[in-house]
């Protein structure tokens, strides 16, 4: 790695031999600097994408003619469950913690995270929860095949791959919590003299609410999955009718961690997208304030939103109207936090390098989400579209145009700091407008099936459908192969070299991170710097 | 270069004959969703019309915001460039402005939600309905009881009649595939139809999207939703809850007849019923009971034991199985209490558990020539008891 040069440049002037630089695996085993962390972390949830990945084609293989064709339905079922756990839980919210881990306390001009052995801890917990959540297809009756969402009773009918799932969650869930302290006390202790919080960069304060959102939410999950456990193996009937216990109990559960869960998968990509945007506009980020706000606004209202998840599971028309009113308000927020990118565009000296593709991508295509998310509100088009690929289709659009389209932009825009060199910007332009026709081509045509009626979680559907299936499993396809493009043509090669970077990689970028050499030293901000 | 545009080229004919099933000739499924349909089914009743107008105003309302706010983005991306010398302003706020652009919005949001409020109300309304019938969903078929209103007492199961051999690519698919049943709903046109949903095991979901219906079944619990089907017709449905492997394979189907036609279907299923009534003193041959035993393997057995009885996976082979061939209380016993993934089959009648266990005892290579008479599950569930 880069790193280690520079690192032992500053270690020749470095009196003190505590701070000695560990080699060779125990660097890794045993390491508490967060850049380490943090690439471990993006390592991680990079291995996830592609096994994630490779369930979805496989899914899509099934999918592109109607019949069964090379999976049988419970394997099929065991597929779509693994996606969404690997995609959630190990590919997307551990890529933006580690996102967190490296440019947090650059950001803020801290020498390291504040509890730096908690977060080793953190992590390593990690790939461990990864093999047995991935293990638990060797398990008799294979992995759990109950849906991301592990709704009782199902869940409580599946087999041992169930528990080895359960257990996962569990200790991914301890490591969200243990980060998120983490990452609170850093922000809160750790920043240097003079920054304060309403000058901490954006992606900072994100990262400040999403770890609130996380502790708060974790526990609840932990509690839902254990419920299922204990109804399982303890003689429990938490979700069973014949012993006084419900089943939609689980779902209000699931879904009060569930909700705030996905907007803990967002608002990180929000942060990003608001670094990435003024610094290719040249301009300042407008109505910072106005955007912490309005983050804040999200965070706190997606706690009273659950149940838009459930509008066909039978709940009184009070109940029905109250989620519908206080989901679509979750619009207002969103769409200001829109106007002020544009904001921050509009006036501006823009120009297109990669991360501002991606950031721009973002915007266009996460807005597309956010307007399916507003009509999928509306309860009475719900009754129509629940259960559907019009959902699949929404928090596709979501999840990976939103989520992984702004952690692209933070890695192209954040990798001149971590290796020392630019990112070839034609391949990544290459990745940006292949991965963007071919995830369009993938996800808009499941806007019309769901409208059509087909049901997610389907093995199998009537040949009507045939034609958009096809036209998805293409898109999968080719979206796959852009991924791979990123990692053989992009990934790999700008670790080993490519065009040298500058402290300030790019003309307009402001903030601590900037004032260090690129790549970053192994020690960072050991005395604080002051800010007027 | 050269190496570039051989891989585009090879890319271009993976491409080509990727997209060669596109070609294949299906006709629009009647009462089931259209080829390439890009919209919700046609309504049939005036809240799936309701469902259609609000989904018309949010689309068109996102679309104006769409156009507008994208507008806004790429005049941007246009005129302030910095390769065509646009130099960056400096303003970075706007109380004003914030203000401005949310209270639009939020004025805009409820608008929207104002005629969603109506509908909303109006699909809750459960009252006075002229019949009710009980949807039960089970692992994996529906179950249909009409407990109120004319063709009350009339129950039975509706299960998925598409062959194995069209779902397993042996045979050519009907453009009713995975959406026709054995049995189906059957109501009169321009009725109040009352729908309560429960079910057996797991959560399914009962649901007819022609009608603007959709309601989860729970087991344990009660649930319902109505329509009032104004159109003659035959319209479809799918299990939209997942609820294990055959959650593909458990559609609805119901007719929408005339008040004439609907009283016909109902004293004619009602004979029917009467006349399928097993009575479990009868006594049968071997054969009769091998052949009502293969139907009913099929519509039950077959999806995990498979057709040829070879089961695979998690699913043992019943041929040459040893509780087949073995004392008859052991099959007894997994038949009406379940092993682990299997479920138990008590719900089906005495003479149907007989004919099946009667089959898998004589088909295949398993030959015991044993017959097993309904009267014997009559004496297993009193032993049971």
């Amino acid at each position: 790695m880069t790193t280690i040069t520079t690192a032992h440049d500053t270690h020749q002037g470095h009196d003190d031999h505590a701070h000695a630089m560990p080699h060779g695996w125990r660097r890794w085993l045993f390491a508490t600097n967060h850049k380490d962390i943090g690439t471990m972390y993006l390592i991680f949830a990079l291995v996830n994408l592609f096994a994630g990945g490779t369930m979805a084609l496989l899914i899509r293989l099934e999918l592109f003619q109607p019949g069964l064709q090379f999976l049988r339905p419970e394997f099929f079922n065991q597929l779509t469950t693994m996606h969404g756990l690997i995609m959630v839980f190990g590919a997307i919210m551990p890529a933006f913690v580690g996102f967190a881990n490296l440019m947090i306390p650059l950001q803020i001009g801290a020498s390291d995270m504040a509890f730096a052995r908690m977060n080793n801890f953190s992590f390593w917990i990690m790939p461990v929860a990864g093999l047995l959540l991935f293990g638990s297809f060797l398990a008799p009756g294979g992995a759990t095949a109950a849906g991301w969402t592990l709704y009782a009773p199902l869940s409580v009918q599946m087999g041992p791959g169930m528990d080895m799932t359960i257990f996962a969650i569990h200790l991914m869930g301890a490591s969200s919590i243990m980060g998120s302290i983490n990452i609170i006390v850093t922000i809160l202790n750790m920043r240097a003299p003079g920054l304060s919080l309403m000058k901490m960069p954006m992606f900072c304060w994100t990262w400040l609410i999403t770890a609130y959102l996380l502790i708060a939410v974790m526990p609840v999950l932990a509690g839902a999955i254990t419920m299922v456990l204990t109804d399982r193996h303890f003689g429990t009937s938490f979700f069973a009718a014949a012993g006084g216990g419900d089943p939609v109990m689980y779902q209000h559960i699931f879904w009060f961690f569930g909700h705030p869960e996905v907007y803990i998968m967002i608002l990180p990509a929000f942060g990003i997208v608001s670094e990435v945007i003024p610094t290719f506009a040249r301009k300042k980020l407008f109505g910072y304030s106005s955007m912490v706000y309005a983050t804040s606004s999200i965070a706190i209202l997606s706690f009273i939103v659950w149940a838009h998840h459930m509008f066909s599971t039978g709940m009184p028309v009070t109940g029905q109207l109250f989620f519908m009113y206080a989901t679509m308000l979750i619009a207002v927020p969103t769409g200001v936090k829109v106007f002020n990118w544009i904001a921050t565009m509009w006036k501006g000296s823009l120009t297109f390098e990669t991360p501002m593709l991606w950031a721009i991508g973002f915007i266009f295509v996460f807005t597309l989400g956010g307007f399916t998310g507003l009509i999928c509100a509306m309860a009475p088009i719900d009754i129509g579209i629940q259960d559907t690929y019009y959902v699949v289709a929404h928090f596709h659009y979501v999840l990976v145009a939103g989520s992984l389209f702004a952690m692209f932009a933070g890695f192209y825009y954040w990798v001149p700091k971590w290796t020392g060199y630019m990112a070839n910007e034609t391949r990544g332009k290459i990745h940006f407008w292949s991965s963007m026709i071919f995830f369009n081509l993938t996800f808009f045509p499941m806007h019309f099936l769901g409208l059509a009626g087909m049901p997610r979680r389907y093995a199998d559907y009537p040949v009507q459908f045939a034609d958009f299936n096809a036209v998805a499993s293409i898109g999968a396809l080719g979206f796959g192969l852009s991924q791979l493009y990123f990692l053989l043509a992009v990934v790999l090669p700008t670790y080993r070299g490519g065009k040298k970077a500058e402290a300030q990689s790019w003309e307009g970028a402001e903030g601590l991170e900037w004032t260090i050499p690129s790549p970053a030293p192994f020690h960072t901000f050991e005395t604080p710097p002051t800010i007027k | 270069m050269k190496l570039q545009r051989n891989v585009l080229l090879y890319f271009v004919g993976l491409l080509t004959l990727l997209l060669s099933p596109l070609s294949f000739a299906y006709t629009d499924m009647p009462g089931g969703p259209a080829v390439r349909q890009l919209n919700f089914a046609a309504p049939v009743t005036k809240i799936m019309e309701d469902i259609h107008w609000l989904h018309w105003f949010m689309m068109i309302i996102c679309t104006v915001i769409f156009v507008v706010v994208f507008g806004v983005m790429l005049y941007s991306i246009i005129k302030h460039r910095k390769s065509s010398g646009h130099k960056p302003a400096s303003f970075h706020e706007s109380t004003t402005v914030e203000i401005i652009w949310t209270i639009i919005p939020l004025l805009i949001v409820i608008g929207m939600a104002l005629p969603a409020t109506k509908t909303v109300v109006a699909m809750k309304d459960t009252t006075n309905a002229d019949i009710t019938i009980k949807a039960i969903g089970y692992q994996w078929k529906w179950g249909y009881e009409y407990i109120k209103g004319e063709g009350e007492g009339i129950n039975f199961l509706s299960t998925l009649s598409t062959p194995r051999e069209q779902i397993n690519n042996l045979e050519e698919k009907s453009n009713t595939y995975l959406m026709e049943v054995d049995n189906e709903v059957v109501v009169p046109v321009n009725k109040k139809i009352r729908v309560i949903t429960t079910a057996d095991d797991v959560i399914h979901a009962w649901t007819v999207q022609g009608f603007g219906v959709k309601q989860d079944a729970i087991p344990g619990f009660v649930r319902d939703t109505w329509f009032k089907a104004e159109k003659i017709g035959t319209y479809r449905g799918q299990c939209s809850e997942l609820c294990g492997k055959e959650h593909a394979f458990m559609p609805i189907v119901v007719k929408v007849v005339s008040d004439a036609d609907y009283s016909t279907w109902v004293s004619a299923k009602k004979k029917e019923l009467a006349a399928l009534a097993d009575d479990p003193s009868k006594t049968y041959t071997l054969e009769e009971l091998k052949d009502r035993g293969a139907k009913v393997y099929a519509a039950n057995c077959s999806v995990c034991h498979q057709p040829n009885g070879k089961g695979g996976g998690a699913f043992p082979a019943l041929d040459g199985d040893k509780v087949v061939l073995g004392p008859k209380e052991g099959q007894y016993q997994i038949l009406l209490k379940g092993k682990n993934a299997m479920p138990n089959w008590a719900r089906l009648s005495d003479t149907e558990l007989a004919a099946v266990m009667t089959f898998t005892r004589n088909s295949w290579s398993n030959k015991t020539g044993e017959v097993i008479q309904p009267s014997d599950f009559v004496n297993a569930r009193a032993a049971n008891k």
